[in-house]
């Protein structure tokens, strides 16, 4: 399996990558860790004319903590967020999710942006910015503009993206004090796409639970708290949940599978998240 | 060595040069710039010793260390290596005055491989991982492991190897 022909473009800035992802129009494509975009080179399944390389742009690596929100630049790898000494205070539910992401040696290379960006349904870090409400900072050669996560994601490999914008960078809000957060997933072997991926987030008011690999995309959905716990009839709403996503059978599960996993694995991650506020 | 950066690109029909740094001592080959770095190493410079498996970076096999970090040659185009360190089994020994590196020994008197076609890839990754994580649980360990395929083994003499390597017995290790 190797890729199709194409040119290469180490761009010196990030004007001059926009400039050639402008020109190259839908036949240019962008890497920067590659850990999704390389097997899909290598499978053919995308076969640009041009691929700008934004992995040593300075300019993309920037990683910090401030007004709220943790922004992870385009060219920072999933190693280095989770090497981050004070993820865990920062953004707890990433801290707790980013271990279940490809392998020791694909986080090595992969980009946050990147997953991002692919958008496959079942991955963990599209399902971290749905669930704790993050942002993506698109641009291109005139304009930056930011979208909401929940509006970002439109099915699978699918996002509001256009084809002459990158990634910049995406942006997580920083937990507030007082909540809680916990992540699982369920899939055949570790570091394999997810059956089924739940993320929780309880606060002092409600408790949220986004779930990741069942629908065409990361889904989110919340419960107010009853006298500061879960709501009595939580299997019901689950079951709800589960139901509404409308899966089909496919080579890895089926659908009833599915259903049951987000009804249990749901259940402990809230219960979980409860019992973690600090 | 050319810039790194350019406004013009680097054409798919061309042959374009790849230096590296390739186990200590630099090394130039040509690359069209679809050309995989896995292929890089084999066949323009002759390291033969990174193997290819499935080239989409399930397997592991192709594991090199690139500026010091383990990652998939596979998922890596050769252009994008230019003027990096890239470490690959081969340097082991080198490194090592021509001897077997105590993990390699290990690696033989556990059995930790039959047909060896995994091995390369799994040496080069325990050489970054234990840099980082010298004392991996049993646990840890076998988590890092998930990123290499091994038919051979059922991985049960690799983590014996990295055990008595790492001073830490399977005991004191927490069993999965």
């Amino acid at each position: 399996m190797k890729p199709a022909s194409f040119d290469y473009l180490r761009p010196a800035t990030v004007a001059d990558a926009l400039a050639a992802l402008a020109s190259g129009g839908e036949d240019a494509r962008v890497i920067a860790g590659g850990q999704s975009l390389m097997p899909m080179l290598n499978m053919r399944l995308v076969q640009p004319r041009l691929l700008i390389d934004l992995g040593r742009l300075e300019e993309l690596r920037m990683l910090r903590a401030e007004d709220g929100w943790l922004s992870v630049g385009a060219a920072v790898t999933q190693a280095e967020v989770l090497a981050r000494p004070t993820l865990a205070q920062e953004v707890p539910l990433l801290a707790a999710a980013l271990p279940w992401v490809g392998h020791f040696q694909t986080r090595n290379r992969g980009t946050l942006c990147g997953s991002v960006a692919h958008a496959d349904p079942s991955a963990e870090t599209p399902l971290c910015l749905v669930a704790t409400g993050g942002e993506v900072v698109l641009r291109n050669l005139r304009r930056r503009r930011t979208v909401a996560a929940a509006d970002f994601f439109l099915g699978p490999l699918t996002t509001a993206k256009a084809a002459d914008e990158i990634v910049e960078c995406v942006r997580f809000p920083l937990a507030r004090r007082g909540s809680g957060h916990a992540f699982r997933e369920q899939s055949m072997r570790r570091g394999d796409f997810a059956i089924a991926a739940c993320a929780a987030t309880v606060d002092d008011h409600s408790a949220s639970l986004a779930v990741g690999g069942v629908a065409d995309r990361p889904t989110l959905r919340s419960w107010p708290l009853v006298a500061g716990g879960l709501p009595p009839d939580l299997d019901e709403a689950l079951n709800a949940f589960a139901w509404d996503f409308g899966g089909d059978d496919d080579q890895h599960a089926t659908a009833r599978y599915r259903r049951d996993l987000v009804r249990r694995i749901g259940r402990t991650v809230l219960e979980e998240a409860l019992s973690c506020r600090r | 060595m050319p810039p790194l950066t350019s406004t013009s690109p680097l054409t798919a029909e061309t042959r374009h040069a790849v230096s590296i740094v390739l186990n200590g001592a630099p090394r130039t080959g040509h690359a069209h710039p679809r050309l995989l770095l896995s292929d890089f190493l084999r066949h323009e410079l002759g390291a033969h010793g990174t193997r290819v498996g499935c080239e989409h970076g399930v397997c592991g096999a192709c594991t090199v260390r690139i500026d010091g970090v383990a990652a998939r040659a596979c998922l890596t185009l050769a252009v994008q290596a230019e003027g990096r360190r890239i470490d690959t089994i081969e340097g082991l020994t080198r490194a090592n005055g021509g001897c077997m590196t105590a993990l390699q020994e290990a690696f033989r008197r556990h059995h930790a491989l039959q047909c060896g076609f995994c091995t390369a890839g799994i040496l080069m990754s325990l050489t970054d991982y234990l840099g980082r994580n010298p004392k991996p649980t049993e646990e840890e360990l076998r988590d890092m492991l998930s990123g290499h395929l091994c038919r051979c083994t059922g991985y049960a003499g690799i983590v014996r190897a990295v055990m008595d390597v790492t001073g830490r017995t399977r005991t004191e290790a927490a069993h999965v």
